[in-house]
């Protein structure tokens, strides 16, 4: 952490702050080409590798950085298959001191005020000040469950965080806005915020990181455990009742240049000289 | 359905564009469903975008109040929640916005409202509301359908409709009164806080490199730097770029960064997310160059080339400098 960071986190007074951040498990997609299944419901995934969500990854960086100038502690929860251990090591790896995973059987299909009936269960019988989820994930995008959750605790909220500072009874977030503006809110605390990427600078985990924290328990709990049945949850508890995967229609799109590095490249040079008014 | 309910949309003065958007979509379903369309505009005071608006929609509620001045959670759930309980709409749309993305989730699950967001087009089906999405980084698209219900909730994203501000309609003008708040402090409204100055106007540009995910690391950037110069172009960048701080959130192009219109936008290993080509789209000419041969920015580029950033740029910097 860089002296002026170390400044921003040394503000917040309360002691002992005790952080829960719901994570979620992805596929990498960025480099990858995608594919759908035969009927339409889901991306092939054989071939892809899975990480942490984005967004997630910066909302553990700000709680362990939060705790570790403060104290108290931080506690991961994610939703996924066996799989998903991954992400809450990778956690634990940056910091984070205990990790609960909702096991999946029973939530296929599930909407996000699923997900999010799943976390308020696990949360409201802990004790926290912060709870942090990320702004939205990169596979589906719905971007609702940190929201539905505040709802659920009836906590204030606030999404799309880029900045949080201490106050004296509180704190105060910048939200941020379209077109390069941010607004700042103060907030009382216990409180539900949703984190945007560049929050900070996440840590590097690395596979020895990763060896160090292997043998922490992870709490395991199930749909049945936390009470909800098949009315509340998976495609029987969803608002939807089907969804459908298809490549975006490609339209006429760019002129594709063909040929060597060097040849395409000519041509490009030659387009920038032409359209870029260089003579 | 009886009535569309649409929540108008306005920062720092000025209506904003995806009011219209939502307008624009919510009388195409109101021509199609025989419903009426109902434009909220909550405000300190809200009767100037009230009178703005009322071209485009059958109705326009209006509410004045400081409360309502900006945009907050806390007080605009408060009033919506009243409205939508003594109304009952069929269909609620917000704009998939940062305050539509922090109200809306709040807002269904308080109102038992089924709701999609960012969605890029809505089609009332005889099963059930269907919506068009977007997932996995833009690369698929996703078609959802409701289960039969009697409101839905959509967040809509913006640029996906024209914003046509007068659709020859004269809104019936209701002023509401606001509600008694009670306790409003667990999140307060404190200010707005400007772009920082950049060291370079990115919008000022005839030609912007711009670097994305595909730099790799930020020890590329001096090469991509050199190019740059070589044709007198400014340096600007995508989203995760901007993240890792390898370049000032004042070169950042998108949504939440800037808008620009450079003769010439040649966009080097960004795969196109919807937020960054809302800011360049509307550049004169744009050079893609992106390994995935599906990335999104192929749809918007004039001109692709398929292979990896950090080979085409020594190149193509060879070729200007040697020029």
């Amino acid at each position: 952490m860089r002296a002026w960071q170390k400044k921003r986190y040394l503000q917040l007074e309360v002691r002992n702050m005790n952080i829960v951040v719901c994570i979620k498990q992805v596929p990498e997609v960025g480099d990858a080409e995608l594919e759908i299944n035969r009927d339409g419901t889901d991306i092939l995934r054989e071939d892809l590798e899975f990480e942490i969500n984005e967004w997630d990854n910066y909302a553990v960086e700000e709680a362990v950085r939060l705790k570790e100038v403060n104290g108290g502690k931080v506690t991961v929860v994610t939703l996924g298959d066996e799989d998903s251990e991954d992400v809450l090591r990778h956690a634990l790896a940056m910091g984070a001191d205990e990790a609960i995973q909702i096991e999946e059987e029973g939530f296929e299909g599930s909407d996000g005020l699923s997900i999010a009936k799943a976390l308020y269960r696990v949360l409201k019988d802990l004790s926290f000040d912060l709870v942090m989820t990320g702004v939205q994930s990169s596979d589906d995008g719905m971007g609702q469950v940190g929201v539905y959750l505040a709802g659920m605790l009836d906590l204030p909220y606030a999404t799309l965080v880029i900045k949080i500072e201490k106050k004296e009874d509180g704190i105060i977030v910048n939200r941020e806005l379209e077109a390069n503006t941010q607004e700042r809110l103060e907030m009382t605390l216990p409180a539900v915020l949703t984190i945007q990427t560049g929050i900070n600078t996440p840590r590097y985990v690395s596979i020895m990181g990763i060896q160090k924290v292997r043998k922490v328990a992870i709490n395991e709990v199930s749909a049945e455990d936390l009470g909800l049945d098949s009315e509340d949850i998976g495609s029987e508890g969803s608002i939807f009742s089907s969804l459908h995967f298809s490549m975006p229609q490609l339209g006429e799109g760019a002129e594709m240049l063909t040929g060597s590095i060097e040849k395409m490249s000519e041509q490009a040079a030659g387009i920038i000289r032409d359209k870029g008014g260089m003579s | 359905m009886d009535e569309i309910l649409v929540l108008a949309e306005h920062r720092q003065g000025e209506l904003r564009e995806i009011s219209f958007e939502m307008l624009s979509l919510a009388n195409r379903i109101g021509k199609e469903e025989s419903s009426g369309v109902t434009a909220v505009v909550l405000g300190d005071p809200a009767l100037p975008f009230a009178e703005e608006i009322k071209g485009a929609c059958d109705r326009v509620l209006f509410m004045d109040d400081p409360e309502l001045a900006n945009y907050n959670a806390e007080p605009y759930l408060n009033v919506i929640e009243q409205i939508i309980r003594e109304r009952n709409p069929g269909l609620i749309i917000l704009g998939h916005t940062a305050s539509g993305m922090d109200l809306a989730p709040a807002l269904a699950l308080r109102v038992g409202i089924a709701l999609a967001t960012d969605c890029l087009e809505v089609n009332m089906k005889e099963g059930g509301l269907s919506v068009l999405r977007q997932v996995y980084g833009g690369k698929i698209n996703s078609e959802l359908i409701f289960k039969p219900s009697e409101r839905y909730m959509i967040t809509l994203r913006p640029g996906c409709f024209k914003a046509e501000r007068e659709q020859a309609k004269s809104a019936e003008m209701v002023s509401m009164q606001p509600p008694a708040w009670g306790e409003l402090n667990v999140r307060r409204f404190l200010d707005f806080l400007e772009a920082e100055l950049g060291d370079v106007d990115i919008t000022a540009a005839d030609i912007l490199v711009s670097i994305g995910r595909g730099i790799g690391k930020v020890e590329n950037i001096p090469i991509v730097q050199e190019f740059a110069d070589a044709i007198g172009a400014t340096l600007s960048c995508s989203r995760p770029v901007a993240d890792q701080e390898w370049l000032p959130k004042s070169r950042q192009v998108g949504t939440s960064g800037k808008t620009v219109k450079p003769k010439v936008y040649i966009a080097l290993g960004i795969s196109g997310a919807f937020q960054h080509q809302a800011g360049m789209k509307n550049a004169d000419t744009i050079i893609a160059v992106n390994t995935d041969p599906k990335a999104p920015i192929f749809q918007t580029a004039h001109y692709g080339i398929v292979a990896d950033m950090m080979q085409v740029v020594p190149a193509l910097k060879e070729i200007f400098t040697r020029a």
